[in-house]
């Protein structure tokens, strides 16, 4: 989705117009896969199942994306995830656990959330410090909040939250009415003119600027949007894991850049698929689960799934740059 | 006149000259908070430390100076690999010692020379393949450790590495300040050290110049699996056994140290001595917050900051307008 295609829309290939295609081609694959070693594996409940865990990844995944289409990144999302996480669970607590605490606690965690993600923002685009080691920096600082709001992992939430989240709707898994609001999320957000001024800032940020766009609040946008997608992964995990824990998210930071490049998205920005990403997520889940499945000894089974994601990323680069020539 | 005044302020903000004024100041502040702090034997201590991160700094600079977004995420799971292989191959015997650091420099040659190709011939992103290889080394660490009991460092290595060597000074500061001439040697008296900088500034220049990227890029990679094995065989002298993921705090820090020690992360300008002193840095501040003896949130929080404010002091990029 550079520029250039979009000036030229007859040009396009269906590749370019949808990135995320050779993602959904491997997931696809990875299907298969899963229901040859294991039927059950594919099953309605199954599939279930790895959504209500998978799901906090993927917002994460479309949340990391919004800031690499700029050509940024955020290595914070995973502490921001834990902050959010800790912050929810504490003051549904305090709040006295009613249904009402329990709304209140999720937007108030949506804007500590959107917070952090300006906070990044102002200091990656403000003060001009290096994505990669200021957001770290920035997670360090995240984490210290996480671990003041509550010192060790624990607290459960009320029973109407994760009854809610792993329970079922119309007769159709709770988990199912968030992917379909993701997918419509990303749907709108496409259609936007914010969505193609964060692509012309990240393919050519000089470019941007001098022909007129706010490239210094666009960025900082794509951060702050970051910020409130971590936070409703957040609000995912408390439902998967259905307690607080300062560090739940930390070791997910960098799941979240794998499952973006894992979409089609090039790290270099400017162009890439927020669908994609969603559907990154899904494929290191279901690689996961595969080497269970595939009756991989369970001291192999790590190393399995770190080669997997290897070969993945490196197909998904090199099939992305080949389709993009 | 006004030349003198320019090179007065490049100096003080010449990124070695501010890391070495910060720790003087770090050091005065923490004898202040707990007398002590500072005192030789405390100093020799954290210098053991910090050259543990030094020695896997030296590789990460090295990619880094080699630009196209070099960068090696995989060196923490290289040091936890090779700690566990040094501890299983020593089991506190010195007759280990070589046969140990063999296997250790072997493995971190060869995952390095697995990034290396794989940014190189399939021109994958050095963020992707080395956080891809991360994975497969995390893996590995589960199945070298399972089943056989955590190794034991060998009498001697611990001593090299904790006990004084030479006029008072430990083997592994020696080994570190053997480093660090070394890298100054290589960045600023060899063909192959100026080629560094050529691909990290130019790459595109330096091919037409004749300069083979490729093979170079590779043996920086190399490099850095080689410095982040040695970092990880010297862990096992200084801890005395392995254990779960000792690497994994050097990854992240390691990037720190080159880019407090005034090495862009674009590459091609930089050294290593201004990373030695970021790596000193790093843990001073990290000992100083410990001796504050404040709860773990508060450390936490104190030490982002912390960093967030030195990196206002370093390579801040330029503003899109003028």
């Amino acid at each position: 989705m550079s520029l250039q295609s979009q000036a030229n829309p007859h040009q396009r290939s269906i590749f370019e117009r949808f990135p995320f295609i050779p993602a959904l081609g491997i997931l696809v694959v990875l299907m298969v896969l899963n229901g040859v070693a294991e039927p059950n594996s594919m099953s309605y409940g199954a599939i279930t199942g790895l959504t209500k865990t998978y799901l906090a990844l993927m917002f994460l995944a479309v949340a990391q994306s919004i800031v690499v289409f700029s050509s940024d990144i955020d290595l914070s999302v995973g502490a921001i995830l834990s902050l959010v996480n800790v912050v929810v669970v504490v003051l549904i607590e305090r709040l006295g656990g009613g249904p009402s605490a329990v709304l209140l606690s999720c937007f108030a965690g949506i804007l500590v959330g959107t917070l952090c993600g300006v906070f990044n923002g102002f200091v990656v685009v403000g003060l001009r410090l290096q994505p990669i080691v200021a957001t770290f920096a920035t997670g360090i600082v995240f984490t210290g909040l996480a671990l003041w709001v509550l010192p060790v992992a624990g607290m459960p939430v009320p029973q109407s939250f994760w009854r809610t989240y792993g329970g079922r709707m119309l007769d159709i898994p709770f988990v199912f009415y968030i992917v379909a609001a993701l997918g419509l999320l990303i749907w709108l957000a496409v259609k936007t003119k914010y969505i193609i001024q964060v692509m012309a800032v990240g393919d050519n940020r000089l470019a941007a600027y001098q022909s007129g766009l706010p490239v210094t609040r666009i960025r900082i946008t794509a951060y702050a949007l970051c910020g409130m997608l971590s936070a409703v992964a957040a609000l995912c995990i408390i439902g998967d894991t259905a307690s607080g824990d300062p560090v739940v998210g930390n070791a997910m930071t960098l799941y979240s850049v794998a499952a973006v490049v894992l979409g089609g998205t090039a790290l270099s920005g400017g162009s890439g698929s927020m669908l994609g990403s969603a559907i990154g997520a899904l494929i290191i889940g279901l690689i996961n689960s595969f080497v269970f499945f595939a009756g991989i000894t369970s001291e192999w089974q790590n190393f399995a799934q770190g080669v997997a994601v290897l070969v993945a990323l490196m197909a998904g680069v090199l099939v992305t740059r080949r389709i993009s020539k | 006149m006004k030349m003198s005044t320019d090179t007065l302020t490049d100096l003080v903000k010449a990124p070695l000259v501010v890391a070495l004024g910060l720790i003087v100041a770090l050091l005065v502040l923490g004898e202040l908070l707990s007398p002590g702090f500072a005192s030789a034997s405390q100093i020799m201590r954290l210098l053991i430390v910090a050259s543990i991160l030094g020695v896997v700094a030296a590789g990460q600079n090295l990619v880094i100076l080699g630009g196209r977004e070099g960068i090696d995420l995989s060196v923490g799971g290289v040091v936890s690999l090779s700690a566990v292989i040094a501890g299983n191959m020593m089991q506190g015997s010195d007759a280990g010692i070589i046969p140990a650091i063999l296997a250790c420099l072997a493995t971190g040659a060869f995952f390095g020379l697995l990034n290396g190709l794989g940014v190189t011939l399939l021109r994958i992103p050095p963020l992707i393949m080395t956080l891809g290889m991360l994975g497969v080394l995390q893996g590995l660490l589960v199945v070298v450790r399972s089943g056989i009991p955590s190794g034991l460092a060998a009498p001697g290595l611990a001593r090299f590495v904790t006990q004084p060597f030479l006029f008072g000074i430990p083997g592994m500061i020696w080994l570190w300040a053997a480093i660090g001439v070394l890298m100054a040697l290589l960045l600023r008296r060899t063909l192959f050290g100026y080629r560094i900088y050529a691909i990290g500034s130019n790459e595109n220049a330096a091919r037409m110049a004749g300069v083979p990227a490729d093979l170079i890029r590779v043996s920086l990679f190399v490099f850095s699996g080689m410095f982040a094995a040695i970092a990880g065989f010297c862990i096992i002298g200084y801890s005395g056994s392995s254990f779960s993921n000792v690497g994994a705090q050097y990854m992240l820090a390691s990037i720190i140290a080159v880019v407090l020690g005034g090495t862009p992360l674009s590459g091609g300008k930089g050294g290593y001595t201004g990373t030695m002193a970021g790596a000193v840095l790093l843990i001073l501040l990290q000992s100083i917050l410990t001796t504050l003896n404040i709860e773990e949130a508060g450390r936490q929080f104190a030490f982002g900051a912390t960093l967030l404010v030195l990196m206002l002091f370093y390579g801040r990029g330029k503003a899109l307008r003028g």
